[in-house]
């Protein structure tokens, strides 16, 4: 990244800068920061279209492109993140957006409970999100609502369960698996 | 058996003249008729190739010209289950794809044989977890393992080899394996 593009006030980018003077007063962020480069802004589930809109339309932003979205699990290790103990959040949504006018990027990432993995599906707005839902619903088991076909992408519709669970046991097999060795 | 046995009919032993045994005892060889049968098998096996994963390219490297399995006579692979009579397993198959191997299996007329290639599809490989099947001989039965990740070509030559070595010993003309134990493919709770 150029010098210029880093020059926002007191160390932030522009587009950090940008995504708090809008979204701050909203009283949607939940915590933002800035990691090895990459900026990241931590909003509440039930805002995620609200921001995700404003991501992409914003004229300075323009972020056209969704990267990637994918999901972790944080079972047993939530201290890592100081604002998901509070929350009592157990996965993570995470969105990668690019800007293809703008070249630049920015992470947004969703807290969520265990006892209520939901969320707004983005597909209405980025519609190659469609596949990488179904994918962080058939191994996290994250619903994704408003999704058009939320089914298992790669495993078989009898599994059972979320294989990249943390509580998914590591030897557990189902029955067209056959024996464990 | 002796040479002397294959005088025409009609004709009585004695009458077979020196000269005639000489003759015979060139132009003629005699064996079993399975043993007939199983030397043409060993030297015209017609694959399907099963290629679901990185093996797959090391099966390319001996398809081709510098290793030759055409040397072996089994250069053709056929992609219809209905005209292949080896089915090379060549990758990792996953639960997904299970029923997909049973039902190729089970399509194939006889006689026919399994060739596992390369260690996922002999044990699951490195892949011991809750989408790779452990091991195809859980689905059909295996008549050569070749290990490796993936296996040198000379391993699958040699592999080939020992099926060529297993087929000449085959007693049967009509040997039948049948459906794979797991029965039809369309019921997907196979394994109990």
């Amino acid at each position: 990244m150029s010098e210029e593009k880093n020059s926002g006030q007191g160390g932030v980018s522009d587009v950090m800068a940008r995504a708090k003077a809008v979204l701050g007063p909203m009283g949607v962020l939940i915590h933002t920061h800035c990691q090895h480069g990459d900026d990241t802004l931590v909003v509440q589930a039930e805002d995620i279209l609200k921001v995700m809109e404003f991501l992409r339309e914003d004229k300075s932003l323009r972020f056209d492109m969704m990267m990637d979205l994918t999901a972790v699990d944080y079972l047993g290790a939530e201290e890592m993140h100081p604002y998901l103990k509070p929350m009592k959040a157990r996965f993570e949504v995470v969105y990668h957006l690019y800007s293809i006018e703008k070249n630049h990027r920015i992470r947004v990432k969703v807290p969520l409970t265990e006892e209520s993995p939901f969320v707004d599906s983005i597909t209405g707005i980025w519609v190659g999100a469609d596949w990488f839902e179904r994918e962080a619903w058939d191994l996290y088991g994250v619903v994704f609502r408003g999704h058009p076909n939320l089914k298992r992408i790669l495993l078989y519709e009898e599994f059972e369960g979320h294989p990249l669970r943390k509580d998914y046991g590591k030897m557990k097999r189902q029955p067209l698996i056959g024996p464990v060795n | 058996m002796g040479v002397n046995d294959l005088t025409p009919t009609g004709q009585r032993e004695d009458e077979v003249t020196p000269g005639e045994v000489a003759a015979l005892s060139d132009s003629v060889i005699i064996t079993q008729l399975s043993k007939l049968v199983s030397w043409g098998r060993q030297y015209s096996f017609f694959l399907y190739p099963f290629v679901t994963a990185c093996c797959g390219m090391e099966f390319m490297s001996v398809a081709g010209p510098r290793y030759d399995i055409d040397r072996f006579g089994a250069a053709l692979p056929r992609f219809s289950p209905r005209q292949a009579d080896l089915l090379m397993v060549v990758g990792t198959i996953s639960h997904k794809q299970a029923p997909i191997l049973v039902k190729v299996y089970n399509q194939m007329a006889e006689p026919k044989w399994v060739f596992a290639y390369g260690s996922c599809t002999v044990s699951g490989g490195m892949y011991n977890n809750y989408a790779t099947v452990q091991g195809i001989d859980t689905l059909v039965p295996v008549d050569v393992y070749v290990p490796g990740c993936p296996p040198r070509p000379e391993m699958v030559l040699d592999g080939l080899i020992m099926l060529q070595e297993k087929v000449m010993r085959e007693p049967e003309i009509n040997m039948t394996r049948g459906m794979s134990p797991l029965g039809e493919a369309d019921d997907r709770k196979i394994i109990p």
